[in-house]
């Protein structure tokens, strides 16, 4: 303002007005950053204090013979009886590895379709409709689905391999969609360049389309393993909770998530907090999962 | 005249006319373990053989490289024609240059050629394009076998961004199904071809999307002669390239010229002038004219043709 009255000899500083910030914009622009600033905040926080319980809750209930021994089921002489967590940690570890054998090759393998071969057509389509109501369903659904069909529909009972067939069925679409996004980012020029080298279209996919991708759909992978490892519903009536370490997928198999819904609901404040240093294990197998993951995939990438 | 037959789709070899095919076929007879699968083509007027890796002494010798004719050829875009039927030859061992203003059609005549056209879905080509004498729509082609013999280098220089230099020139001998032999003496003899190997030999396992623009351009180029085209489609292949990396991939197209035929789609007049035997004008999907580049420029037949070359319209 002050400026652009000045006086007509200074022509620098009319200049200068032209381009000065002016009070309001300022202001604008001190809100608007504020107000995102707040909401990355409070998103954060939630995030904090999850983190800051599990340690403080979950790191007093860890020690060697937690992790090395199974639940007694003990629970009137303090918190010495009543045991570890051994049976869920190899439970989770097993019934998680084969639904993601199941889900993931079966899951890139449908994203592979769509993006190569389905594209636009009304299978492909379809497909996708299908994936993303699947993707909506609730957990419970599939477990309950797997109830009648492997357990009611055999006239059996319940089964390691049963939650992992309920798990993968709840990774399958989180594994396609996240696959395909990566797959058509991949650009198509380099599909193209291969395909004019001459090569076949399975060798294109197989030999530059997919390892180019496969940073990115580790990290589908990864969420979809992940939000497997935690699901309790489509366990407890596929998978059972047992206290005793089962290594056969065949029998029962407790897991992490079963386990922690368990000793949660138990009034004994001792197993209570079992819950906490399981539910910080799944935490810690999770996070370890992942940074393992990427190390390999940053290496095969300069490969 | 070819009755109109569907092209979107890659057609399956018919065996029994492979087998005529491959008779003649030299390059068969001599690696008798050649698989029927491979398709024998103008390879037949060819001398020379794909099992002989480019030595890098010979590299550069004459070799006869196939004619391609277009005839009445048309593609479209779902119901969009882009290409309205152009009959067009382009000359053994010669460098034709297409030129045209945007949007004229002259990339996706080009991609007709070695039928990467019909990856675009919904993309179809009509009429016929003679590798010398063989239809690459014709029912019994091998679409892989095609691009194997006509290859193509992109407007923007794209290396595969997971492989090293090395890998990125041995990807067409290793993704091509049944032709292996002397790698490494392919891609030494590729990346001297391409003027590339000086630059890059104490580094070949550097990942090739670390080399510069005109570097990777000439990786391009090598990857694609690894393969032994006997035809290379240029789309526009300075266009992101600086003055003197265009200079350096011109010098290269000269050179190449002698065992290759080369088509090349480019907006630069000067580079067509340069480097181009012949130039065709395009306009609209149509064929305006061709003729000996010097005329084209100098002499044009069509009032069109000289519009467009002095710059008063595109």
């Amino acid at each position: 303002m002050s400026a652009a009255n000045g006086q007509a000899g200074l022509k620098s500083e009319d200049r200068l007005a032209r381009f000065a910030l002016s009070p309001a914009r300022r202001r604008r622009d001190r809100l608007a950053r504020g107000s995102v600033l707040a909401g990355t905040a409070i998103a954060v926080l939630p995030l904090l204090v999850i983190v800051y319980y599990l340690l403080r809750k979950g790191l007093g209930a860890w020690s060697v013979s937690f992790f090395t021994t199974d639940p007694t089921g003990n629970t009137f002489f303090g918190s010495s009886g009543i045991g570890g967590i051994k049976s869920a940690i190899l439970g989770t570890i097993e019934i998680v590895a084969l639904a993601s054998a199941i889900a993931v090759p079966l899951g890139v393998g449908v994203a592979v379709w769509l993006v190569e071969y389905g594209r636009v057509s009304w299978l492909a389509r379809t497909v996708r409709f299908f994936v993303d109501v699947l993707t909506g369903v609730p957990s419970i659904v599939f477990g309950l689905f797997v109830y009648i069909v492997l357990i009611v529909g055999t006239g059996s009972t319940y089964a390691g391999y049963k939650g992992s067939v309920a798990l993968a069925l709840l990774m399958l679409p989180i594994v396609i969609r996240s696959a395909e996004v990566i797959l058509l980012l991949v650009p198509s020029a380099l599909r193209e360049s291969a395909l004019a080298l001459g090569a076949p279209r399975w060798r294109v996919i197989a030999r530059v389309v997919l390892p180019t991708a496969l940073p990115g759909m580790l990290t589908g992978v990864l969420l979809a393993v992940a939000r497997a490892a935690g699901e309790t519903a489509p366990l407890l009536f596929t998978a059972a909770y047992t206290m005793k370490t089962g290594f056969g997928l065949g029998g029962f198999m407790n897991s992490l998530p079963v386990q922690i819904y368990k000793d949660v609901t138990s009034p004994t404040t001792s197993v209570e907090h079992r819950a906490w240093g399981a539910a910080l294990t799944l935490v810690a197998m999770i996070l370890l999962l992942n940074t393992i993951a990427r190390l390999i995939a940053r290496r095969s990438r300069l490969a | 005249m070819t009755s109109p037959r569907p092209t979107a789709e890659v057609v399956d070899v018919d065996a029994e006319s492979h087998t005529e095919l491959d008779r003649e076929d030299q390059r068969s007879q001599e690696a008798g373990s050649q698989p029927a699968s491979e398709y024998a083509s103008p390879r037949i007027i060819s001398p020379r053989t794909a099992s002989t890796p480019l030595s890098s002494d010979a590299a550069l010798e004459a070799k006869p490289g196939p004619s391609v004719r277009l005839e009445r050829l048309r593609a479209f875009y779902g119901e969009s024609e882009q290409v309205k039927g152009i009959d067009l030859e382009f000359r053994a061992n010669e460098v034709t240059a297409i030129i045209g203003p945007s949007g004229c059609g002259k990339s996706t005549m080009v991609r007709c050629i070695n039928r990467m056209h019909e990856e675009i879905p919904g993309a179809r080509a009509q009429g016929r394009v003679l590798l010398e004498d063989v239809d690459v729509y014709g029912p019994s082609v091998d679409v892989v076998a095609v691009r194997r013999a006509v290859g193509m280098v992109f407007q923007k220089p794209n290396p595969f961004p997971t492989m090293s230099i090395f890998d990125n020139v041995a990807a067409g001998p290793r993704l091509s199904a049944g032709r292996r032999g002397d790698v490494r003496a392919t891609v030494e003899a590729a990346l001297r071809d391409a003027g590339l190997w000086e630059e890059v030999a104490d580094r070949l396992d550097a990942p090739g999307a670390g080399l510069s623009g005109g570097q990777q351009q000439r990786l391009c180029i090598a990857r694609s002669l690894a393969v032994d085209p006997e035809v290379i489609l240029m789309d526009e292949p300075c266009s992101a390239l600086d003055p003197i990396a265009t200079l350096k991939i011109e010098e290269l197209i000269d050179q190449l010229k002698t065992r290759v035929t080369i088509v090349i789609v480019t907006h630069n007049m000067q580079q067509a002038a340069r480097v181009a035997d012949r130039t065709a004008f395009m306009l609209d999907g149509r064929l305006v004219e061709v003729g000996p580049t010097q005329d084209i420029f100098t002499n044009p037949s069509d009032p069109r043709t000289e519009e467009y070359v002095t710059g008063k319209f595109g």
